[in-house]
């Protein structure tokens, strides 16, 4: 009865990541990212976590959102996705991400596309550029920041750049509808 | 000598508020500042400016400062200041150890030459004793560029026994917010002279004395 209760419990988990069958998931082990996951599997699964235990020292390129909690000396690099550091994160680190959350430690230059958010108790030494940041009270940082203004093109909808990609690929002057969309997106 | 003119024994008596009459961390006090509102006018009509503050990370100085198209290098000076040389009654005895001098400086000051177009030093300096202060006040000389700002406080009570350590917020051009964080006993008072005396490689220095006895110094390089 007990581990019909536990089967219960889990049950998408497990059929959506086929790494983590052999047994139950335990918390903050690590999570191994599956390379050839279908959308669906992705989506329902939730970020890929590397867990409080995990040390790795090398690069790491990511096509999804991603936690980490655990070491990481190298560089990181999620550039479409959002990063977060969790509160036992430490990373020695260049990092390159659309967002970045960091509730633990961050030593290394950080470029963020969107957004970096510096939450309360976490501790970043390096050089920021991105568009915008929010730092909590209580949170450690020493280095130079840099707000980069977000290009006209990027701020489109995705539609929209289609619609811009189609009408520029038929030679159609785009930068009135660009600006258009610049107003409307944000 | 620069030590003649300063009076290193500060005496008893008052804080410099009603407000900040209270050790630790207390309300935030909102104050117009003659002294930050020269220090921005210095910046108008300019971009792309590099800026450093001593007043560590705050989501206000940040967004003032890159709202105004510049860029920010942020850094709790105070805090450096109590890892480097403690916070107990060894906090002057441990200023004049080379290592512990060392890396206060190289914490807070280590940037190439010229680096800076302005920079808000807020109240650190006097909390430095002697040689450090000047070895601090060259290397600052050396990272602002020509024309650049550097905006400092000094607490003008020389009754006062201790001075509260602040947590410095730009609220507007003129108005900042103050937090207090601890109380702290300056090294030295400083008066008009003797700050002629220490910023003497600038090209000039201006004060602004506040009825809550907070001389403001615009040091232009």
């Amino acid at each position: 009865m007990w581990n019909k209760r536990k089967e219960e419990e889990y049950p998408p988990k497990s059929t959506a990541t086929p790494a983590a069958t052999g047994g139950p998931i335990k918390e903050n082990a690590p999570m191994s990212t599956n390379p050839t996951p279908s959308h669906h599997a992705t989506e329902s699964r939730g970020p890929a976590v590397i867990g409080k235990s995990v040390m790795i020292k090398g690069q790491i390129f990511s096509r999804e959102d991603l936690t980490i909690d655990g070491e990481i000396d190298g560089s990181v690099e999620l550039h479409e996705h959002r990063l977060t550091v969790g509160p036992n994160g430490k990373l020695q680190a260049g990092v390159k991400a659309r967002e970045v959350v960091v509730l633990g430690t961050i030593h290394g230059n950080v470029e963020a596309s969107d957004k970096i958010d510096i939450r309360k108790d976490a501790k970043l030494v390096g050089d920021i550029k991105t568009a915008r940041i929010v730092i909590e009270d209580g949170a450690y940082f020493k280095g130079s920041i840099d707000i980069a203004r977000p290009e006209a093109p990027r701020a489109s909808a995705p539609s929209q750049s289609k619609q811009q990609q189609v009408s520029s690929a038929a030679g159609a002057n785009n930068s009135t509808p660009v600006t258009a969309a610049v107003g409307e997106s944000r | 000598m620069l030590k003649d003119r300063l009076r290193i024994e500060p005496s008893s008596a008052s804080l410099h508020s009603p407000n900040n009459r209270k050790s630790g961390a207390g309300q935030p006090l909102n104050r117009a500042s003659n002294g930050l509102d020269q220090f921005f006018s210095s910046l108008q009509d300019q971009e792309s400016l590099s800026i450093l503050d001593f007043s560590g990370a705050s989501q206000a100085n940040i967004s003032f400062i890159t709202s105004m198209g510049h860029r920010i290098y942020s850094n709790d000076a105070l805090r450096t200041l109590e890892e480097a040389f403690g916070t107990g009654g060894d906090f002057i005895t441990n200023q004049s150890d080379p290592e512990r001098a060392g890396l206060f400086l190289r914490e807070n000051l280590e940037f190439p030459d010229r680096t800076f177009d302005g920079a808000l030093i807020w109240d650190t300096l006097q909390f430095l004793a002697p040689p450090l202060l000047q070895d601090t006040v060259d290397r600052l000389y050396r990272i602002l560029r020509p024309q650049s700002s550097l905006l400092a406080f000094f607490h003008a009570d020389e009754k006062a026994q201790t001075a509260p350590l602040f947590s410095y917020r730009i609220v507007e051009s003129k108005v900042m917010s103050l937090t207090p964080r601890n109380q702290e006993r300056p090294v030295q008072y400083f008066n008009n002279r003797s700050l002629e005396k220490l910023f003497q490689k600038f090209n000039s220095v201006k004060f602004f004395l506040t009825r809550d006895h907070l001389r403001e110094v615009i040091v232009r390089r």
